[in-house]
């Protein structure tokens, strides 16, 4: 029995194609998946993204929990509602899950984790808090529905929309949130475009979708999310990057503190390791083909394999993360087989488009 | 669901059309196009290629995923539909009015053998 999100009758009222992912039951396109990913990068789209988890840490020592915890460091974290994308890894250092972290107060932050990892996760941080710090309490927070509205316009819309969140997210920063009255407000996303995502509680969740429809938010499904969220070069869990690859191995590197003296789970094992992958981004010269997952890449240091693989609706080109040897140069061509061809590819960096521009070419 | 009365059709989810000339237009359905999603690779058979009943001799994808396309009966690929290569989408657009190629049969009778709409219908319906 897969799980429904609050907005799951509104989808199928509105014809959507639904489809399970994680154990839920969301939609994979409303119609057009290519109309949805260019509403997003041009207007305004929003994408019910309920079936990801809010978890509430509270308790004294929350940080400091955390500063072990996570493989990021939130020592960053200093101005109220700031949020920090990190990885949540194993002793020896695979990946458990990604996941962003916003900082509430000094005894209280605000996670938010993948939905199929969710129970795995839960399960983890109770176990770590039961080692090192009993007192502090983890409320997973079904009650909240989660409506990311992305694109350049799509700020613009939600005040339309919710006109009381004006004034407590006009000012908002980049990946910072807000709280006001029962919502809570993130300028972030997963499309490489300017946005919110609304957290709120689930039983206003068709009513704030409907007034953003109304508001010109064209509704968008797990199709569009997934071809925007590889042209802006981010990676999907389970699919990039799993328990079995670090994130040196997975271009998250960026997102590891190995700097500081701060002791992590899974830190002596990255230090240790001498990455010998290393995750690319590919953009598909030939003919011929997509790029898909689990297509083999063959480079002049060996061989690889795609993990992320699609056409890029705003290149007009296919594109691909690629977990390739490490020590491919960026700029180098390699072969990947589709089907009985080998076709041509550039190794690229990551992102290929952000705030609607193509940065590869 | 549009299965237009007047055309044969695969399990598969190709549609045939016979032709004046006695050759056999070839495409996919909208079912299938709707299935698949928005189109954005064709790939065509090479012209005089001689093929068997149900070999694989296309190929379409989409956003999601490729999927390969049939031979509805033995016969010579007479013509291809080059236009589409450069416009996936007129498949999404209209998907009777984008034959992919034209196909001689070897043997004429072998069409009678294809299903009709009400049979087509019947495969949709179950999924």
């Amino acid at each position: 029995m897969l799980k429904q999100t609050a907005l799951n009758a509104v989808h199928r009222a509105a014809g959507a194609k639904m489809v399970d992912f994680g154990g839920w039951e969301m939609p994979l396109a409303y119609g057009s998946q290519m109309e949805e990913h260019h509403a997003v990068r041009r207007d305004a789209g929003m994408f019910d993204v309920s079936h990801m988890l809010p978890v509430d840490l509270s308790g004294a020592g929350s940080r400091d929990f955390l500063r072990y915890a996570l493989a990021n460091n939130v020592d960053k974290l200093k101005l109220s509602g700031k949020a920090l994308y990190s990885c949540l890894l194993r002793p020896d250092g695979g990946v458990l899950d990604d996941l962003i972290v916003y900082f509430l107060a000094e005894d209280s932050f605000r996670i938010v984790v993948n939905a199929a990892t969710a129970d795995k996760d839960l399960a983890w941080f109770r176990k770590l808090i039961g080692e090192r710090s009993p007192n502090l309490r983890l409320a997973p927070r079904r009650d909240l529905a989660m409506i990311a509205v992305q694109g350049p316009h799509a700020r613009e819309r939600v005040w339309v929309a919710l006109p009381e969140s004006r004034a407590a997210t006009e000012a908002l920063r980049p990946f910072v949130a807000a709280s006001f009255a029962d919502c809570f407000i993130a300028r972030t996303g997963y499309t490489g475009e300017d946005g919110f995502e609304v957290l709120l509680p689930a039983s206003r969740a068709a009513e704030l979708w409907a007034a953003l429809a109304a508001s010109g938010v064209k509704p968008c499904g797990l199709g569009a999310r997934d071809t925007l969220r590889l042209e802006a070069g981010m990676n999907l869990y389970g699919q990039d990057m799993d328990e079995t690859t670090t994130p040196l191995e997975s271009g998250l590197a960026w997102t590891v503190d190995l700097v500081t003296e701060r002791d992590f789970v899974g830190k002596g094992a990255l230090l240790a390791q001498h990455a010998s992958r290393q995750l690319d981004g590919l953009l598909l010269l030939d003919k011929g083909g997509v790029l898909r997952s689990h297509q083999r890449v063959h480079s002049e240091l060996g061989e690889g394999e795609i993990t992320s693989g699609t056409f890029s609706p705003t290149l007009g080109a296919s594109i691909a993360l690629a977990r390739l040897p490490a020590g491919v140069p960026l700029g180098a061509t390699v072969r990947v087989a589709v089907r009985d061809k080998q076709l041509a590819a550039r190794v690229v960096k990551p992102p290929f488009v952000r705030n609607g521009k193509a940065l590869i070419s | 669901m549009n299965i237009p009365a007047d055309l044969k059709y695969t399990a598969s989810h190709e549609w045939i059309r016979s032709e004046a000339d006695g050759t056999l237009a070839v495409g996919i359905t909208d079912h299938a196009q709707e299935s698949l999603g928005d189109l954005v690779f064709i790939e065509l058979p090479e012209k005089g290629r001689r093929v068997a009943a149900n070999e694989a001799c296309a190929v379409v994808e989409s956003v999601k995923a490729a999927s390969d396309i049939y031979a509805p009966v033995a016969g010579e690929i007479l013509a291809v539909n080059s236009a589409l290569v450069d416009a996936p989408e007129k498949v999404n657009a209209d998907a009777y009015a984008s034959w992919l190629f034209k196909l001689k049969p070897a043997n004429a009778a072998d069409v009678a053998k294809l299903l009709d709409a009400a049979a087509y219908t019947a495969v949709v319906g179950k999924g």
